[in-house]
This record gives structure tokens, sequence and C-alpha cells, in this order.
């Protein structure tokens, strides 16, 4: 037993070796991300396309204080419970120091301005596909909104998850995929791809994880249980939400389904963003959803 | 008003009844869980006149659209507390969703309702006089049922 247990060190130690320099954080590629200037109202438009507001207010936040990103929200997970961190112009207590480039590391590779990985409880899989002239506008607009000085809470994860190196191996499995959808066929569904896959990170609920709490891209949209707790979040898959594609956009305006009962669960949230969209987004999303495969033919 | 009303009163005890036909709670609760199921019934009832004008699926026409969101006004005025007896949610009983956390927080429960009454003595103002108003008018009602799902409802 002993003994086994000392070869399980020396292996553990050479791939700690070999791990150290597989998950070394690397930044992103942002070239021409000097060039561009944000335009604040633009930035609005991704804020809310993005759902930021949903993690980074304040727990049971609403209306106007859905602007103020103090952080604190809890979000449990099996490797335990993350918090939101304060993202609020505050220079000390939120990101008020950050260039354009940290926040485009941060959404695009999950990667501190010190270089540290991002746990994927920030959905930067998903913002990896951002645009870099859209990040500009949103870090144009989030220097506009309140401060708070609200000093972030540490999470609550335990030994081995607390390391954050070890999320590079992670992020080796799960990160820089690119698209799901690869060809969309019309340029509304491009639309509607970038609102879904990238900016409104909808997978992040709608796609089953695997053993690990990566998103199953076989599974796109399927539905599953939620990760910890009761509940489950609904397939998006045409052939099991069969609604139109004018009564998904209605539910993305207003939160009503076909028969008039409302969503619940963190749906509500997710439309107080949709539903400050223009139209033409919403509908962009129901024709994406439109088209997505259903597995009949693999399954 | 007084005469409109009174109409309103017996078009929901109609709807309601039907609804209580069809819930299946069962148990110590079940009539005081199958009348406040009923009470959103009614709510999805009159919405569904309104919702189906403004998705464009039925034809604008304002006086139903008026009688409508009179209905969905005077059922908001419903006030039932027996209807929520301590006891009926549903890690206590079955054939509910309502979460016991209605009754760790009455009074917040009281004050989404007030919101939702308030979302919908505007859209009773604008329901009736043209399409675009009532469009304008049915998103914060939405909000507002959906404010009190999110932490109140358990889901299905
Ligand atoms: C699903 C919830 C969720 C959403 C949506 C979300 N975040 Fe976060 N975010 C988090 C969590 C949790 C962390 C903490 C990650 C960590 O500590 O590793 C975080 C971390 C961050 C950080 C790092 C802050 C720091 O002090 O290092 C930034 C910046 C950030 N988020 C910006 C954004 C922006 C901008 C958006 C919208 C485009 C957004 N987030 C959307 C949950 C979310
Ligand atoms: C934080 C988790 C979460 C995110 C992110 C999310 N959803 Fe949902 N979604 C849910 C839950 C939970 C429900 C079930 C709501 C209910 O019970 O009323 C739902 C329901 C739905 C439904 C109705 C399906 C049905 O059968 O009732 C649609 C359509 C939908 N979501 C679309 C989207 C789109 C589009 C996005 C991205 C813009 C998105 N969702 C992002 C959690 C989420
Ligand atoms: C103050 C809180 C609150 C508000 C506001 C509210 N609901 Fe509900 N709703 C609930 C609760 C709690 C339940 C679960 C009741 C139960 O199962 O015992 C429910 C259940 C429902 C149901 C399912 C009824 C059934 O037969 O099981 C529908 C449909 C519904 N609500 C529609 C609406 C609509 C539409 C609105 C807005 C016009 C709305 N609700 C506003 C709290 C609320």
């Amino acid at each position: 037993m002993r003994r086994l247990a000392r070869v399980a060190v020396a292996v553990g130690l050479i791939a700690l070796a070999v791990g150290w320099f597989l998950t070394r954080p690397q930044a992103a590629d942002l070239t021409g991300l000097d060039a561009m200037s944000g335009d604040v109202a633009r930035g609005a438009w991704v804020f809310d396309a993005a759902g930021c507001a949903s993690c980074h207010s304040a727990p049971e936040a609403e209306g106007d204080a859905l602007r103020v990103l103090s952080g604190g929200r809890g979000f449990p997970s099996p490797f335990g419970t993350f918090y939101a961190p304060n993202i609020s112009p505050s220079p000390d207590h939120g990101i008020g120091g950050w260039t354009v480039a940290d926040l485009a590391n941060a959404m695009l590779v999950g990667i501190s301005p010190d270089g540290a990985h991002y746990y994927p409880a920030f959905p930067y899989i998903s913002y990896s596909n951002a645009r870099l002239q859209d990040i500009a506008d949103l870090h144009a607009f989030m220097m506009t909104l309140p401060v708070s000085e609200q000093p972030n809470r540490s999470h609550d994860v335990g030994f081995p998850f607390s390391i954050r190196r070890g999320l590079g191996l992670w992020k080796l499995l799960n990160a820089g995929k690119g698209w799901v959808i690869e060809q969309p066929a019309t340029d509304q569904i491009e639309r509607g791809r970038y609102l879904v896959e990238a900016l409104g990170h909808c997978a992040e609920c709608h796609t089953p994880r695997d053993a690990l709490g990566g998103l199953d891209r076989d599974r796109w949209m399927r539905g599953g249980p939620v990760p910890v707790g009761k509940g489950s979040f609904p397939p998006l898959v045409p052939s099991q939400l069969k609604w139109s594609a004018e009564d998904i956009a209605y539910y993305l305006e207003t939160g009503f389904t076909p028969d008039f009962d409302s969503a619940g669960g963190a749906m509500v949230e997710v439309i107080q963003n949709t539903s400050r969209l223009p139209p033409e987004d919403r509908a962009a999303i129901a024709a994406y959803l439109k088209t997505l495969p259903d597995g009949s033919a693999d399954e | 008003m007084k005469h409109k009303t009174l109409l309103s009163a017996a078009v929901i005890c109609a709807i309601g009844g039907l609804a209580l036909a069809d819930s299946h709670a069962e148990g110590e609760f079940a009539k005081q869980i199958k009348a406040r199921q009923a009470q959103m019934t009614i709510y999805s009832y009159n919405l569904g006149i309104l919702g189906g004008m403004a998705k464009g699926e039925a034809e604008y026409d304002s006086e139903a659209a008026a009688l409508a969101a009179n209905n969905l006004a005077v059922a908001t005025t419903i006030w039932m507390p027996s209807t929520w007896p301590q006891g009926s949610d549903n890690a206590a009983t079955k054939g509910t969703r309502a979460l016991p956390a209605i009754w760790e927080k009455f009074e917040d429960v009281g004050a989404k309702s007030q919101n939702l009454a308030t979302a919908v003595a505007k859209l009773q103002e604008s329901a009736g006089t043209d399409l675009d108003s009532l469009k304008a008018a049915i998103g914060p009602v939405g909000e507002a049922c959906g404010a009190c799902h999110k932490p109140y409802r358990a889901e299905k």
C-alpha cells in the first residue's frame, strides 16, 4: 500500500511537471485591438446580450441595481461554490484599473491581468467567440457604470480545485473549440449563432456537461439536469421544443410561453436581458435555435 | 364600471371552476391549492387573449382586449390569504409547486403581487386604445409574473 502510494506520488510529480508546462496561461490574440475605440452605446447592447449583470450584480438586485456590478452572487457547482467578483469601475475593488486588453484576455481565454486562470463559472468558454470590437465597446460602457466598493468574497472550493493552475488542464480539454454550428445557412442564423453561442452563453445551462464539467458539444442544447440541486434545464432543439420561431422570440421578449404561463427559475434573469435587445436579435436567436440538429440521426 | 367588474367576477368564477376541475392536488390542502392555481390560470387565460393579439396571431380587437385586461386587473385584486395556509408548500404536500420560501418571506410575496397589480393597471389603461400600447404594456406584466415565479415557484 505504502509503495503504491510512493509510485503514485512519483507519477503525480511527473504529471505535475508536464502539467506545469501544458497548463501555463497563454494570452489571447489581440491583433487590431489597439486601433479600436469603444462605443458606449454599442457596449450597452453587448452588456445586455452577454448577460454580465445576471451574475455580477448584487444578490437579488432588481431594476437599476442590476447595473451596480458589486458581485457577491454564489454559484454552486459539483466542485464548490464560486462567488462572482466586483467588476464595477472601482480601482480598488473592481476593474477600474483594467485596460481593454485585460478585459479581452479575461473574456476570450479566461486569464487575469496577473496571468492566473479563471474558473469556468465565468463563462469565457462561450465568450471566447466574442468579437474584439464588441469587447472594446463593452469596456467603454462598463467604465460608465456606478462604482461599488464591495470587497470580493473568496470562493468556497476544496483541494484540488482550489489550485488555479490545474485549470490549465481543463482548458486544454474544453477551451478554444470555436463554433458548434460551423456553417450557418443565412446571415440571420449567423447573427443568432453569435448571440446564442458566444454572447448569450445559452449553452452554459441548456447543454449537458461531462464528468469534468465541460460542455458536451455532441449533445448541444439538448437540456439536462441542473448540476447541483433539483430541476432541469429544458432542451431547445426543435424536435423537443416545438414552439414556433415567433413563440420563442416572444418568450425572450416577455417571458410568456405559448400557453401564457410565465418563465421561472434562472431563465427569468436571462429574459431580463433578452427583453432589452432589439426585436431582430430575438428573431435571430429563434432562427438559430430552429436549425439546431436534434441528434435523431446519431441516436 | 361596477357592472363590468361584476361581469368580470362572474367570468372569473366560471373559468376558475374549469381550472378546479382539472388540477391534481390531493391531501389536507387540496382545495386551497386548487383555488390558488385557478387564480393563476385566470391570469394565463386573459393574457392569452391579449398576447395572441400582441403576437399577431389574432386580430386586434379593442373591446376584447379591454375586457381581458379588465378581467386580469380584477383577478389581481383577489386576495385570498386562506388559500396559502402554512404547510401547503411543495416540501410538505403534493400537487403544488409553491416553495417553502413563500412562508418565510410573506411580505416580499405581497410586494411582488403588488408589482403585478401595478403593471396590470397600466395594461388596463392601454389595452383598449391601440395595438402598440398593448404591446408595450404587456412586457412589464410578464416581468412581474416571472419575478415571483423565480424565487417562489419550483421548476417542473
Ligand atoms: C454565469 C455567471 C457569469 C457571467 C454571465 C459573467 N461572469 Fe464574470 N465572472 C463570474 C465568476 C464566477 C467569476 C470569478 C472567476 C474566478 O475567480 O476564477 C467571474 C470573473 C470575472 C472577471 C474577473 C474579475 C477579477 O477581479 O479578476 C471579469 C473581468 C468578469 N468576470 C467580467 C465579466 C463580463 C464583462 C461579463 C459579461 C460579458 C461577465 N463577467 C459575465 C461569473 C460570471
Ligand atoms: C442560467 C441558466 C440559463 C441560461 C444562461 C439560459 N437559460 Fe433558457 N432556460 C433556463 C431554465 C431554468 C429554463 C426553464 C424555465 C422555467 O422553468 O420556466 C429555461 C427555458 C428556456 C426556454 C423555454 C423552453 C421550455 O421548454 O420551456 C427557452 C426558449 C430558452 N430557455 C432559451 C434560452 C436562450 C435563447 C438562452 C441564451 C440567450 C438561454 N435560454 C439561456 C435556464 C437558462
Ligand atoms: C406573488 C407571486 C406570483 C405572481 C405575481 C404570479 N404567480 Fe403564478 N404562481 C405563483 C406560485 C407560488 C405558483 C405555484 C402555485 C401552486 O402550485 O400551488 C404559481 C403558479 C402559476 C401557474 C401554474 C398553475 C397550475 O395550474 O399549477 C401559472 C400558469 C401561473 N402561475 C401563471 C402566472 C401568470 C401568467 C402571472 C402574471 C400575470 C403569475 N402567474 C403571477 C406565484 C405567482
